[in-house]
């Protein structure tokens, strides 16, 4: 155990201890924590909506017996003999339900791990005090409309099981996720954050919002349905990437042809050739080892040069389709993506654009046609209209209908030659440690419908 | 009272030694047990039990707002959260976005239980497994390979809170939540089609009678057939025409384009950052058309089975049917006691938290539709060239509610008045502000079910929550639908 390991460490270490000295013969487990101390404030209106702390531990624990197993997650309350009382009552409960339950055939986990840990050493600053700078950055200059969340604090993810294997890791965060509003739903959209507290980071991303509010006070130019060429920054490019997260890459997808890949994968359709993506845990947020104890690889090629490669396997599909497993969640969708940027010069993308439409943001896509790989959402945000390289004005939110293939194939004109990394905001349940890296994209012909 | 967490007594002993002296304090104690049972291709999947419980703290303090939530529910765990939350609200009590001294709710008592015909615990583990291994058998086609996966599960959530404040309130509610799910994909000749209920559309408060209610048994055979009728089918026309929408559509539709257009909270910005804002205004209330004169709709948490039925919202305001639209016209916004403030207008109750550890925002609960008066067979008849669509499969909408495009798993084409062939990857799209002022014919009581779904996501920090939706079949006139790419 490392010296600088936290409470938390300690008390999982010794639920698992506990736990390999109450199973039976031929009895294993695995276990999985997550756990998280929250602070989340919430902004409107350069005022506080909603301050908060959460305090969660949660626990997931699976019995083994042979190919039989079945899992219950519990809260933790961080106390020793309540938890250990949590737990026992746990493993009887699940005792009795394998008895009950059929073998598991498509049953896999680590028996050989090897352990790991893996400390943030970063000091944090208190999300009290994160808020106070926050408030002082939108009070500036008469104030902003300013609108976001900060979540802010520890997150511990710990896997554990009967053969020995401890993997433990422990990350300190920021992440103040938010917008300036100039009128009705024209907004700069941005983010900071990072491992330990940078005020001056935050003064400057604000500043630099400050800076690009006044295009947004102009009158938004109404576009009718069409084909537009169009710049998608890289969180415009991000929420495509989103969507395909969703069946794109699992390997059980692919195998249902369920998958917006669908042509790719059965008619060899290709992307353009400078479209390469991966799961690039390296570059990444999160934990190297998955739910089930594995190691996670540091890359998983997906496309490559244009052609599919790879998909994300998890244990489970790897016996069902006979396919070696990558460490993928069950749900077999990338936690890392990487898209290999391009040869577009940063800071010429409007010069290259031209005429069309600059997309900081899109919003709320889904599939009109996923086996077609056809994806609809909008435009959100600081979406604007650009005239021989100059932006003219905010344009009015526009829906488009546009397949995956035209926007990283046929209608693909370049590519930003530089990546963002862009941690995923998302707190359903817990702060994710998602994340992408992706350049943006100047498309040629994209169609908007409504 | 007994609770999950001991005795109302003991609870209220704990809590009030751990109450800071403050203006206001409160605890949501929740306990949450989900199980969730599937059956894949004739395998059954990982069995998995949760049981989520913890508290939030809730202090209002010289104008001041915090919280703070915990899952160590002992007197020192109790005792830090509610010091932490008493920091909170004293730390930012000046620079709020309103004084939240003027939107508490004191002193709310009563309960709230679903009744159960059949509870969960009735049958073994073993005959809920067969139950779905016979319906996802029933999705197999012997011999006929197009059928590529085959999917069914149960899902049982039993939802224990109790919620108590510091001047005396005490409310206690016990949910019982039954999900079931079945899906089937088939594909061939480069073609994939997927046939189910949606995202959990079926899902109820109830127990395991909501199989019976919602039809669960024989699922399986149904969707077999249905996608094997549309891997054959043409694709759906393009063209501005009729639109007739099952109600398993139309609890998406009333969902994305009036419930959440109509949430206080999002109307007054708290959203802009993440769910969106709205294309209502605050002086719409009371005189804006929605919708044609047809259009009724109610926020009514009192439809016992329906998913979000209940008696009191997270902050302690009571819970009861109220207009929302009434023969066209907005009346009324979807805000609950600190929304209700802020706007100056008067509300719902439907301040709600997903769990323990998220604080309550403006949610919907059950939000219908109320029925008209005309048959299945009249709606139909009532089209000379339209579509019938049924089941959504996709949706998207703009940040402020208005552009939406939506798809459906299963359609059938209606040509002078009779319903004809089915017709695969149907979709349309609208605006919301003129949509409803196309619906044309609202089907009656025998057209209505009582659908939901667990999966409605909002708020910052990220909360999912539940919430039902009744309506009858509905027919537009002039949408703008069309198919597929493939």
């Amino acid at each position: 155990m490392s010296p600088s390991s936290s409470p938390l460490h300690r008390h999982f270490l010794m639920l698992a201890q506990a736990l390999d000295e109450r199973l039976g013969p031929a009895e294993d487990y695995t276990l999985w924590l997550h756990a998280e101390e929250s602070d989340f404030v919430r902004f409107n209106h350069g005022k506080v909506r909603q301050p908060g702390s959460v305090s969660q531990r949660e626990l997931s624990l699976r019995l083994i017996q042979g190919k039989r197993h079945a899992s219950t997650e519990l809260s933790l309350s961080g106390v020793a003999a309540e938890d250990l009382a949590r737990v026992d009552s746990a493993l009887a409960r699940l005792r009795e339900r394998v008895a009950q339950l059929p073998e598991d055939p498509l049953l896999l986990w680590e028996t050989e791990g090897v352990s790991s840990v893996h400390l943030s050493p970063e000091a944090l600053a208190d999300g009290a005090e994160m808020t106070d700078a926050i408030l002082e950055e939108a009070a500036l200059d008469g104030g902003v409309d300013l609108v976001g969340i900060l979540a802010s604090g520890p997150i511990y993810s710990g896997f554990a099981s009967s053969r020995g294997q401890r993997c433990w890791d422990e990350r300190r965060s920021w992440l103040f996720d938010w917008c300036l509003y100039q009128q009705g739903d024209k907004a700069v959209k941005s983010s900071v954050g990072g491992t330990g507290w940078d005020r001056s980071l935050l003064a400057q991303r604000m500043a630099e919002a400050r800076l690009a509010l006044p295009i947004l006070s102009r009158p938004a130019r109404r576009l009718e349905p069409g084909r537009y060429r169009a710049w998608l920054t890289p969180s415009a490019l991000g929420e495509v990437m989103g969507l395909l997260s969703w069946g794109a890459f699992s390997h059980r997808a692919q195998e249902a042809r369920n998958t917006p890949l669908l042509s790719m994968l059965t008619q060899g359709r290709t992307m353009d050739p400078r479209v390469s993506l991966a799961e690039d845990l390296a570059g990444g947020l999160q934990p190297g080892f998955s739910h089930d104890g594995f190691a996670r690889p540091e890359r998983v090629p997906l496309i490559e040069a244009g052609a599919l490669v790879g998909s994300l396997v998890s244990p489970r599909s790897s016996l069902e389709y006979s396919r070696a497993h990558n460490g993928a969640s069950s749900e077999e969708s990338p936690t890392s993506l990487n898209m290999k940027a391009g040869e577009l010069a940063a800071g010429t993308e409007l010069e290259a654009l031209g005429t069309g439409l600059w997309i900081s943001n899109l919003w709320y896509l889904n599939y009109s046609d996923r086996p077609a790989g056809r994806i609809t959402g909008m435009t959100r945000f600081a979406s604007c209209w650009v005239e021989s390289g100059e932006v003219v004005a905010p344009a009015e939110v526009m829906r488009f209908d546009e397949t995956v293939f035209h926007l990283l194939g046929e209608g693909l004109v370049a590519i930003g030659e530089q990546q963002s990394m862009m941690p995923d905001a998302g707190t359903y349940e817990r702060r994710a440690t998602a994340s992408q890296r992706l350049p943006g994209i100047l498309v040629d012909g994209m169609r908007f419908t409504l | 009272m007994p609770t999950p967490f001991g005795p109302i007594s003991g609870l209220r002993a704990r809590f009030l030694q751990a109450a800071p002296a403050v203006d206001f304090c409160s605890i949501r104690l929740v306990e949450e047990r989900t199980e969730v049972l599937s059956v894949r291709n004739d395998l059954v999947e990982p069995v998995v039990e949760r049981v989520d419980a913890g508290a939030m703290i809730t202090v209002v303090d010289g104008g001041g707002l915090g919280y703070a939530a915990t899952s160590d529910l002992s007197p020192s765990g109790l005792s830090a959260a509610a010091a932490r939350a008493r920091d909170w609200a004293r730390r930012t009590g000046g620079s709020s976005v309103m004084d939240f001294s003027s939107s508490i709710v004191r002193a709310p008592v009563g309960e709230y239980r679903t009744p159960v015909q059949e509870a969960w615990s009735q049958r073994s583990l073993t005959d809920k497994l067969d139950l779905l291994r016979a319906e996802v058998a029933a999705m197999a086609a012997p011999g006929d390979d197009r059928i590529v996966e085959r999917t069914a599960s149960l899902m049982r959530v039993a939802s224990d809170s109790v919620y108590l404040t510091a001047d005396g309130g005490e409310v206690v509610q016990e949910l019982e939540i039954l999900a079931p799910d079945a899906m089937v994909i088939a594909h061939a000749a480069g073609v994939t089609q997927r046939r189910g209920t949606g995202s959990r559309g079926l899902t109820r408060q109830g127990g395991l009678e909501v199989l019976g209610q919602v039809g669960f048994r024989g699922l399986g055979g149904r969707v077999r057939e249905q996608v094997l009728e549309l891997l054959a089918a043409a694709d759906c026309p393009t063209g501005t025409m009729d639109l007739v929408l099952a109600p398993d559509q139309m609890m998406l539709q009333i969902h994305e384009s009036i419930g959440h257009p109509l949430e206080l909270d999002r109307i007054l910005g708290d959203e802009r950052n993440y769910a969106g804002t709205s294309f209502v205004t605050l002086d719409m209330f009371g005189s804006y058309r929605y919708g044609s004169e047809l259009l009724n709709v109610t926020f009514d948490p009192g439809v016992q089975g329906e998913l979000a039925a209940y008696g009191f919202d997270d902050d302690g305001s009571l819970a009861q049917r109220e207009w929302l639209i009434k023969d066209g016209i907005l009346l009324r916004p979807l805000g609950g006691a600190s929304s209700q403030a802020r706007a100056g207008m008067a509300g719902v109750g439907n301040s709600r938290a997903c769990s323990w550890n998220r604080p309550p925002i403006d949610r919907m609960a059950n939000l219908n539709v109320e029925a008209g008066n005309l048959s299945f067979a009249e709606l139909i008849g009532g089209v000379e060239r339209g579509v019938y669509m049924e089941t959504n499969a996709s949706w998207s909408i703009d940040d402020s509610r208005n552009k939406f495009q939506f798809g459906c798993e299963w359609a059938r084409l209606i040509e002078d008045g009779k319903l004809g062939a089915v017709v695969r990857n149907p979709n349309y799209r609208g605006i919301s502000a003129t949509f409803w002022r196309n619906l044309a014919g609202v089907g009656d009581r025998s057209t209505v079910e009582v659908l939901g779904t667990p999966y409605c996501g909002k708020g910052e920090p990220n909360q999912v929550i539940r919430v039902g939706h009744a309506s009858p079949a509905c027919l537009f006139r002039g949408i703008d639908v069309f198919g597929g790419h493939s």
